[in-house]
């Protein structure tokens, strides 16, 4: 039985992979999941520079799922290549790093960055919902996606995964848009920009007021949207967006996906992404599937 | 090791209006310190974020968790009954730094629903110690096993019992010294043991809370400012699921 897929002509050694932010760089989670299992870990967001983020309250649970606001609080690149590669190197998985900016050439500096580090790919993040300048300004303008993703794919040595918003008109559009600039793949979905009120207070239950809705509320959404962008473009599409179980997973790779990212499930069980390779492994044995590749997009 | 695993419930009980002591069986105990926390699951798919709760008190092979029904999860939680079984996380945080009480006189204050962890605090701290615990009313709870470790006061908010005011009052009325303090409770009772130790030179330790994801310091949804140059993001901004709950008063900013 082959579980194996390729991605850029990187291979994966199953479809499954975490959800940048989720996962943090592995560290934490590699006590209660063995990370050798994994097809890949993508990191949480870097930039050039440390970002402090937002201020608290950051997330709220809501109905199946939960808003965050996190704004991509992180070390800065220099930081992470010294401390956060190094770790992931001990294991066999593949690593992605999760890139996020505020400008063109911050992100362009982070891909320089990593040019002569041991990573696989990089996710480009231009989808998040919660910084103000770059992130989703990027990713709501077929333009912008494109001019950037040329812009980070010139420098860039690794393979680049595009990660698209769904807060846009037309995610075919997106898709397309990213794949014309060079982009070797895209990820989707990034969380759906949300509120909630706390009727006690009279109150924001975020301090940014509002957050990225995750977790399995989005996850038809996620789907249709997997589907959209998979019928519009050639290169590879990575689905994610409220998996929670091996069943979730297998809707994304019918719906077009060539692998999938796992992120809020990890906070209510974080071997949820070891339980899911062991899920897909007994559905294809269930149903007498020699490769899973042969289930990429079968739906329909 | 931290892990997850289905407790078996070996009791429940109402303590006061709205406050229940649940024991639980678990092997965590074992490694657990005072202060720390566990994460505990609703069985109910819609609500998939983890509860931290602290650890009341901690055996060998049990642990005991005192908690407010402050919504769904936890009053999940309260109907769990001696044979049910929950899953939970742990044992997360730093726990309070026992040893710096040491041949020293500790002052260990909780406020409302930050009582339960002393506790435990109160069953291992060396040396001298007295308590200092603000209630709403005299429906108070825990006070048996606090009075049973040391000399108890007591503040309510209403004044049927006690110091009528907070804890600060308590501590005042009754002329308490210390060379350190152990708190939790509400931030605006943090925040005035924060000013009254540095006025007063004391040593304070404090334990902090914010909304969690993970739990084990992944995800930055539960930080605080901190003085210091935190050692994930090399920022000021300090996990309270992995380098707290407890704090150096000094060293966190609210
Ligand atoms: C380190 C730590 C230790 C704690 N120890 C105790 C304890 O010993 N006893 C006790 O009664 N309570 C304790 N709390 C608070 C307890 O976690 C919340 O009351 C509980 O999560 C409420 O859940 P709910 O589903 O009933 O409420 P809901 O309001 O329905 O919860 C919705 C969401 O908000 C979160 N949330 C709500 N209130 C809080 C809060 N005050 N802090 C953090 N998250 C919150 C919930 O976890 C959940 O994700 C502690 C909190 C922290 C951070
Ligand atoms: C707490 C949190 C932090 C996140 N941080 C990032 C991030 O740094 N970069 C990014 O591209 N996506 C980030 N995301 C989005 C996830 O990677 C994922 O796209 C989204 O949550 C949908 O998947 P899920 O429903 O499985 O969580 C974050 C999501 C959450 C919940
Ligand atoms: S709850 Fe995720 S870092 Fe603390």
């Amino acid at each position: 039985m082959n579980l194996s897929v390729e991605i850029a002509g990187v291979t994966l050694k199953n479809p499954v992979m975490t959800a940048s932010g989720t996962f943090g760089s592995g560290e934490e989670y590699s006590e209660f999941v063995d990370l050798n299992r994994l097809g890949a870990v993508v990191t949480k967001g870097v930039a050039n520079v440390p970002w402090p983020g937002n201020p608290t309250p950051r997330i709220a649970e809501t109905y199946g799922g939960m808003l965050n606001a996190i704004g991509l609080q992180n070390p800065g690149i220099d930081v992470f290549v010294k401390r956060d590669i190094p770790f992931l190197k001990q294991f066999d998985t593949r690593v992605v790093v999760n890139v996020c900016g505020k400008t063109t050439e911050d992100y362009v500096e982070v891909a320089e960055r990593l040019a002569e580090e041991p990573v696989d790919m990089l996710e480009i993040n231009i989808s998040c919902p919660n910084v103000k300048e770059g992130g989703i300004a990027f990713g709501q303008s077929a333009k912008a996606a494109e001019a950037i993703t040329r812009a980070v794919k010139e420098k860039a040595k690794q393979p680049i995964i595009m990660k698209l918003s769904p807060n846009v008109t037309d995610i075919s559009e997106m898709a397309r848009a990213v794949e014309a600039g060079g982009a070797d793949a895209v990820s989707l979905i990034n969380t759906l920009t949300g509120m909630k009120i706390d009727i006690h207070r009279r109150a924001f239950a975020l301090a940014n007021k509002t957050g990225g809705l995750s977790g399995p509320a989005i996850k038809p959404v996620a789907v249709r949207m997997v589907y959209q962008a998979a019928q519009a473009v050639k290169i590879p599409v990575i689905g994610m967006g409220g998996i929670l179980t091996a069943e979730d997973a297998l809707e994304f790779i019918l719906a077009g996906a060539t692998a999938v990212s796992v992120g809020t499930a990890n906070f209510r069980n974080p071997n949820t992404t070891g339980e899911i390779v062991e899920g897909i492994g007994d559905y294809m044995e269930k149903y007498k599937i020699q490769d899973i590749r042969e289930l990429i997009g079968a739906v329909g | 090791m931290k892990r997850k695993e289905e407790a078996a419930v070996l009791s429940q009980e109402c303590l006061a209006p709205g406050i229940y002591s649940m024991w639980l069986e678990t092997g965590m105990g074992k490694e657990a310190a005072p202060g720390q926390f566990v994460s505990l699951y609703s069985r109910d798919g819609s609500r998939l974020l983890p509860r931290p709760i602290s650890l009341c008190e901690i055996r060998n092979d049990r642990i005991r968790l005192v908690y407010r029904v402050a919504g769904k999860g936890t009053e999940e939680f309260s109907c769990l009954e001696s044979g049910n079984t929950v899953e939970i996380m742990g044992p997360f945080g730093n726990g309070f730094p026992l040893k710096e009480a040491k041949e020293k006189r500790a002052l260990l204050i909780g406020g409302g629903i930050g009582i339960p962890p002393m506790v435990e605090v109160a069953r291992q701290i060396p040396g001298e110690k007295q308590f200092v615990m603000g209630y709403r009313d005299n429906q108070m709870f825990l006070k048996k096993e606090l009075e049973e470790r040391g000399p108890l006061f007591v503040a309510t908010e209403d004044g049927s019992f006690g110091t009528k005011g907070t804890v600060l009052d308590a501590i005042r009325e009754n002329g308490l010294l210390a060379d350190v303090i152990f708190a939790c409770g509400p931030l605006p009772m943090l925040r005035a043991v924060k000013d009254y130790a540095a006025a007063h030179g004391i040593l304070a330790w404090i334990s902090m809370e914010e909304r969690m994801a993970c739990g084990i310091g992944a995800c930055l949804a539960c930080v605080c400012g901190s003085k210091e140059v935190d050692g994930h993001s090399h920022v000021h901004n300090k996990r309270i699921c992995k380098d707290g709950p407890v704090f150096s008063a000094e060293e966190v900013e609210f």
